[in-house]
C-alpha cells in the first residue's frame, strides 16, 4: 500500500518534471528540471529493487551529466534574444497530438494481466554484490567495451574543444 | 507495480520525443535525448525486477554510460558551433544543408 503510494507520488514528480523540461523556455529551468525528474526516477528504481541503479542514477546522472549540462549552459549565458520568441506553427501542433495519441495507443494495447503477480525479491536482488556478480562473469565483454567507448568520448570531446594555436576568438 | 512502470516510461518518452521535435535550443534537444534514455532504464528496470533477472539492471548501465559519453561529445560540439557561428539555435545551424 505505502509503495503505491510511493510509486505514484514519484510518478506524478517525474511526469511534472518532465513537461517542465520540455515546456520552460529557459534553459536554466529545464535543466533544473531535468534533475528533479531524474530523482524521481531514481526513487522508482528504487521502488523496483534496483537498488544499485537508483543510487548510480544519482551519482552519474544527477550528480556528472547534469553539472556538465549546467556548467555548458552557464558557459553560452545566452541572452532573451538568442533564445528566441516561442514559435507555434501547425507542425508543431500536429506532432505534439500525433505523438500523444501514439503513447495512449501503446499504453492501451500494453495490457494488464500480461504480467502476473510480482515475485518476491531476496536480497541479492540489484544489489552491488548480485549486479556485479552477472556484471563481471556474465557481461565482462560489453563492461570493457564501454571503457573503450569511454576513452574515444573523452578523446573525442577533448580534440573538439580544443582551439588551434594563434587562434584567439 | 511493472505495468504502472511500463505505463509510465511509455509517458517519460512520448514527452521526450515532443521536446526533441518541437524544441529548437541544441541543449533543450539534448535533455530531451537524456530524457527518452531514462524513460527507456525506466523500462529495463521494471522488467527485470518482473522476471527476476539481473540482465535489465546491466543494460540500465550500459545506457548511462552511453548517455554519459554522448552528452560530453555533444556539449563540446554546442560549444564550438557557438563559438564559431554564435548560435545554438537549430533553425540557424543549416550548414551542412544541401
Amino acid at each position: 500500500m505505502i509503495q503505491a503510494i510511493a510509486f505514484y507520488l514519484f510518478a506524478a514528480t517525474a511526469v511534472v518534471f518532465a513537461l517542465l523540461v520540455v515546456a520552460a523556455r529557459n534553459p536554466i529551468y529545464s535543466a533544473l528540471s531535468l534533475i528533479g525528474c531524474l530523482f524521481a526516477i531514481a526513487g522508482i528504481f528504487a521502488l523496483n529493487s534496483a537498488h544499485l541503479v537508483a543510487i548510480l542514477q544519482i551519482l552519474v546522472y544527477a550528480g556528472a551529466i547534469m553539472v556538465l549540462i549546467l556548467f555548458v549552459i552557464m558557459l553560452l549565458n545566452l541572452s532573451p534574444e538568442e533564445l528566441g520568441k516561442p514559435v507555434f506553427n501547425t507542425r508543431k501542433v500536429l506532432a505534439v497530438f500525433l505523438l500523444a495519441a501514439g503513447g495512449a495507443l501503446l499504453i492501451g494495447r500494453l495490457g494488464t494481466k500480461v504480467w502476473g503477480s510480482l515475485p518476491a525479491a531476496d536480497d541479492r536482488f540489484g544489489s552491488i554484490e548480485g549486479v556485479g556478480m552477472v556484471l563481471f562473469t556474465q557481461y565482462l565483454l560489453p563492461f570493457e567495451m564501454v571503457s573503450l567507448l569511454l576513452l574515444a568520448a573523452i578523446i573525442g570531446a577533448a580534440l573538439l574543444s580544443r582551439r588551434e594555436r594563434g587562434d584567439r576568438s | 507495480m511493472t505495468h504502472e512502470s511500463l505505463v509510465l516510461s511509455i509517458i517519460l518518452f512520448a514527452i521526450g520525443v515532443i521536446g526533441f521535435l518541437v524544441r529548437r535550443n541544441a541543449i533543450v534537444v539534448l535533455m530531451s535525448v537524456e530524457l527518452m534514455l531514462n524513460a527507456c532504464n525506466l523500462a529495463f528496470v521494471a522488467v527485470s525486477r518482473q522476471l527476476m533477472d539481473m540482465t535489465g539492471h546491466i543494460y540500465a548501465f550500459m545506457v548511462m554510460t552511453v548517455a554519459a559519453a554522448e552528452a560530453a561529445v555533444a556539449l563540446a560540439i554546442v560549444v564550438l558551433i557557438f563559438r564559431t557561428r554564435g548560435a545554438v539555435n537549430l533553425d540557424q545551424i543549416n550548414i551542412m544543408k544541401g
